[in-house]
């Protein structure tokens, strides 16, 4: 849909408006960059620099120190081990409750849109509603439940909270992509007799890999970046790197130091960071194949 | 090597105390900065040296807030912690629920009738018996002042708010910032009650514990907001959401001349390698001299499974009580004793001055309990306060008259 | 509905194995039903549990003594609940406006060949995968005056530059929408740009051929077919502005005052610290009603789409 496929000579008027669009795009560009540059400016200078220079002054020296402390040094009230033990809890949670609801969300996308039963499409409406449940509303009960269940203050319990609450989700990406598949498609294999589970594995799973992309990078970062359920439902041993995070910057030691602060700040930003960065391309491929169609 | 050495000691400590073996506690508290750490790592030490296991849980922020609602989604999932800070009359809100367990027998071998005094006690008793035990005083209505920046300015140390009034002008004329203040709701507070005991103790009690709907509508009432509203021209721009360290790293700087503040800020000086009386000077807040406003920090014990570790627990409790760990303690803190009758040679002239006003305080009954700090009133009320002040003190068009009118509004909403 | 009685149908007709055909067809069933029944309780079960106590006058933790509609009285007589529905009401509008605006100009600008495509699509994604809990920070400073842009502008010589939303309590709300704007704005982008790769390029050469502008051919036929995409981000940035609460946590505290609180951050400060479940409750019930204002037009169009299939 550009200009070039129909072979028109360029002007220079639209040379002009070429270079305005790139000046559009690099200045918006800029702003998207400026809060994130701020911190990573920030974190490697030294606390005094911090103090006298701007924000977005650059650093004298290349100083590293910052970064190896909030990986490994930086206290919070007893513990001085810096935020890389919560990363690793971090991971502990966020591993298996992504590959969970990816799971779940898949087998109900699939039998939602190509198994509809009775009541199905009335589930699917009844499901939606909790992706837009207020998280804050159901702490307490939650709580209890995971009392009940004996997983309170558990890498299980947070596991078990975060694919609850996920699969809302899951299941909706997965639907609205498998809804342009053809029925007729799972009809002719059950003509062949081929059951449930093999049309699932054998047809429907291999076409679904830019969805499990995008189902994939979406969990990831909600759970990630989860805060609330990491502060109300994690034991002292099993705390996210968000918490340890929060814990961190509000912590100080006769002055605040924002290097440290923002150095760890950016190293629990880092794996969803990746993430966004090496798979963005198939995140907006993913979109395009049928997730925004819903 | 090292863990057995450390489980013969628990051994021949636990023989001595009791038949106790060891157990765990787990301790859930805000105390994260600077000399808070170091005060709890104390205890921490301590139980150690006791031969149990210290599970650190330390959740910072907001004043408590995100420590609060872990206490509540453990407490409702049926797995509290051993321990909690909880303070004032919060501490009755978990008694009521029955979550509180009874630590009358190590009082009783401890004489904390005796050592603590009255008000202090009774806070920390639940329908007479003991569930918490308190690890220091503060006392909140300080001053900290930068010497320096008052004799560049050429101003001096305010006794009253008229004469505050007069000296931050000058202050302000001379390019420093009066007034050292973070715009959070409880420091809003901090300094609003401060102002509000210049009005005398009576006053105060009055408005605050008795929440009488004549003393919030008077015209001192009025007064009070009038003069408070007039620290905002006094504060920086910067200050809205600023945490209270950031603030007294500002007096410490010398970028601003003063701070009304609990005498927690005195850790950030002393980290600072501050020395009171030369590079910092502490005053009571203006026209609070012969008052006290008392906010007291203490650990809740809950009730917990398991003889060791209920045993670990009084034992926590009994070692908070213990002579050492008060003077430790407190010296990191900047606070002061709980017990009374405790040598004070170690302690600055800041702390000193605060022993002597809780003393004599406590008799006239210019001892009072914090409004701010959750010691006079239950968190919906304190909640309800909180509101009014802030936004008050935040919004140029509202009057003092309507802002005594919304508070006593409030209030009567709230309970 | 259909498919049910074709399926129970297919059970008679081509058994062989009938056994097998059976399992197959209660298979479906079997697969939903961990879903089915955590969805019943965590998130109805526990609705139905919040609708209760927001009749109760439950304090600190939860109790059933029943008031009636006393805490929904309170709460429409309290003006830090008002303040912060009408900052919804404020912030939430805004912020959708304006993301739809920045992620539809940016997407078709992004559509036209660039070079460095995915590096820019990149950049204006990457806030959507960064908690506010972490850039909160680096935002508080930016918009402080004392250290932020007004300071960046005025070092730059322009003296008299001010931006003090931040203190500002009238303006304060405008601060979060800008903050609030950047994170999801570059996520809008890529939906529309989803959106318009998957736009019918025979559509538009037709329209080309025909004479129409490039402005003429968005409009009246780029712009249209994505309408589907319109109401997918449109569900999604509601969705976001109901449930923001890290944002203001992170960057303003609510202050100054209370002048930039929003309904969750109130429900959760009367919840939790202020040992007043019943009056969050409550809030809570009202946050619901809005999302069932949003989500209900949606469902209809949805289930309503696939009725024509």
């Amino acid at each position: 849909m550009s200009k070039a496929s129909i072979g028109r000579q360029t002007t220079w008027v639209e040379k002009a408006l070429r270079v305005a669009l790139y000046t559009v795009l690099l200045i918006m560009a800029a702003v998207y960059l400026m809060p994130f540059l701020v911190m990573l400016l920030t974190s490697l200078k030294d606390v005094e620099e911090i103090r006298t220079g701007t924000l977005l002054s650059l650093p004298s020296t290349l100083d590293l120190s910052a970064w190896s402390k909030a990986w490994g040094e930086a206290c919070t009230g007893n513990n001085c081990g810096g935020i890389s033990p919560y990363f690793l809890n971090s991971f502990q949670i966020v591993i298996p409750a992504v590959l969970i609801s990816t799971l779940l969300g898949a087998i109900n996308g699939y039998v939602i849109s190509l198994w509809k039963f009775r009541g199905s499409d009335l589930f699917f409406a009844a499901l939606l509603v909790g992706c837009f449940i207020p998280f804050q509303v159901i702490l307490l009960p939650m709580a209890r439940t995971l009392g009940w269940l004996g997983i309170a203050n558990t890498t299980t319990g947070l596991v078990f909270v975060h694919v609850v609450y996920g699969v809302a989700f899951t299941t909706l990406f997965f639907r609205n992509f498998y809804q342009a598949i053809p029925g007729e498609l799972v009809k002719a294999a059950r003509l062949d007799g081929a059951g449930f589970f093999t049309i699932f594995y054998r047809i429907i799973l291999p076409l679904s890999t830019p969805i499990i992309v995008v189902t994939v990078i979406w969990q990831f970062t909600q759970i990630w970046n989860d805060f609330l359920f990491g502060v109300a439902f994690s034991g002292f041993d099993t705390q996210p790197v968000t918490v340890a995070l929060n814990n961190l910057v509000n912590t100080s030691f006769g002055g605040k130091e924002y290097n440290v602060d923002m150095a760890a700040a950016i190293i629990a930003a880092l794996p969803t960071l990746a993430v966004y960065v090496l798979a963005g391309k198939y995140f907006v491929r993913g979109l395009t194949a049928g997730a925004v169609k819903g | 090597m090292k863990k057995i050495a450390l489980g013969l000691t628990s051994v021949a400590l636990s023989l001595a105390a009791a038949q106790s073996q060891a157990g765990e506690v787990e301790v859930l508290h805000w105390w994260t900065s600077g000399g808070e750490a170091a005060a709890i790592n104390v205890l921490k030490d301590e139980m150690v040296d006791a031969g149990h296991t210290w599970k650190d849980f330390a959740v910072a922020g907001g004043g408590g807030e995100s420590a609060m609602t872990v206490l509540k989604s453990r407490a409702i999932a049926g797995n509290p912690p051993s321990a909690a800070q909880i303070k004032g009359p919060t501490i009755q809100e978990w008694g009521d629920l029955g979550f509180l367990t009874n630590l009358d027998d190590v009082a009783e071998a401890g004489d904390w009738d005796v050592i603590l005094p009255g008000v202090v006690s009774e806070v920390m008793k639940y329908d007479g018996h003991y569930v918490a035990a308190p690890v220091n005083v503060h006392r909140v209505n300080w001053m900290w002042a930068n010497p320096e920046v008052f004799r560049k300015a050429g101003a001096s140390i305010p006794t009253t708010w008229d004469q505050f009034i007069t000296e931050a002008k000058k202050i302000k004329a001379a390019g420093f910032t009066p007034l050292a203040h973070g715009g959070q709701a409880w420091q809003d507070a901090t300094l609003f009650e401060a102002i509000a005991l210049s009005k005398g103790s009576k006053f105060y009690n009055s408005a605050f514990i008795g929440l009488s709907d004549k003393t919030l509508r008077s015209q001192d009432m009025i007064d009070v907001f009038s003069t408070f509203k007039q620290m905002r021209e006094f504060v920086d721009t910067g200050f809205s959401g600023r945490d209270w360290n950031i603030a007294t790293s500002m007096v410490i700087n010398g970028e601003a001349a003063m701070q009304i503040m609990g005498d927690w800020a005195k850790g950030e000086f002393t980290a600072a390698g501050k020395k009171a009386g030369i590079d910092y000077v502490c005053y009571p807040a203006p026209g609070t001299s012969d008052a006290f406003t008392f906010n007291i920090d203490s650990l809740a014990m809950f009730k917990v499974d398991g003889k060791e570790q209920q045993v670990a627990q009084k034992d926590l409790a009994r070692l908070i009580l213990e002579p050492k760990f008060q003077e430790t303690f407190n010296l990191n803190k900047g606070s002061i004793p709980t017990r009374l009758n405790m040598p004070r040679d170690k302690f600055d002239t800041c702390a000193h001055s605060a022993m002597d006003s809780f003393l004599a305080s406590s008799t006239t009954g210019n001892l009072v309990p914090s409004m701010a700090h959750g010691m006079a009133v239950n968190s919906m009320v304190q909640g309800a306060i909180f509101d009014v002040v802030t936004n008050f003190f935040n919004d140029d068009s509202m009057t003092s008259e309507e802002a005594v009118d919304k508070l006593a509004r409030a209030i009567k909403a709230s309970m | 509905m259909n498919t049910k009685a074709a399926n129970s149908g297919s059970q008679k007709t081509q058994s062989g194995r009938p056994a097998r055909l059976s399992l197959a067809d209660w298979m479906p069933k079997i697969v939903m039903a961990p879903t089915v029944v955590v969805t019943l309780v965590c998130i109805y079960g526990y609705m139905i549990w919040t609708a209760v106590l927001s009749f109760t006058n439950s304090r600190m933790l939860p109790s059933y003594k029943f008031v009636g509609v006393d805490q929904y009285e309170r709460l429409f007589n309290n003006d830090r609940w008002i303040v912060a529905l009408t900052n919804l009401g404020i912030f939430g509008g805004l912020f959708i406006l304006i993301c739809l605006f920045l992620g539809v100009v940016l997407a078709i600008f992004l559509d036209q060949k660039i070079r460095a495509e995915g590096a820019i699509r990149t950049i204006y994604l990457y806030p959507m995968a960064i908690s506010f809990i972490v850039t909160g920070t680096a935002w508080k400073w930016l918009l402080n005056p004392t250290n932020g842009f007004e300071k960046l502008m005025v070092d730059l010589g322009f003296e008299n530059f001010k931006f003090d939303w931040l203190i500002n309590p009238d303006m304060v709300v405008y601060c979060l929408v800008i903050a609030a704007v950047w994170q999801a704005s570059g996520f809008v982008m890529a939906l529309f740009l989803a959106g318009l790769r998957g736009v019918d390029g025979d559509l538009i050469k037709a329209a080309h051929l025909d004479g129409a502008s490039t402005f003429t051919t968005y409009r009246r036929i780029i712009l249209p077919s994505l309408k589907p995409v319109f109401f997918s981000a449109m569900v999604i940035l509601s969705h976001i502005a109901i449930k923001s609460f890290d944002l203001v946590a992170a960057l303003t505290n609510g202050g100054p005052g209370y002048s930039s609180d929003l309904p969750a951050n109130f429900m959760y400060a009367h919840t939790f610290t202020r040992s007043q479940i019943g009056l969050g409750s409550a809030s809570a019930m009202v946050m619901l009603g809005c999302v069932l204002a949003i989500l209900i037009p949606y469902l209809y169009s949805e289930l309503r789409g696939e009725r024509h299939e």
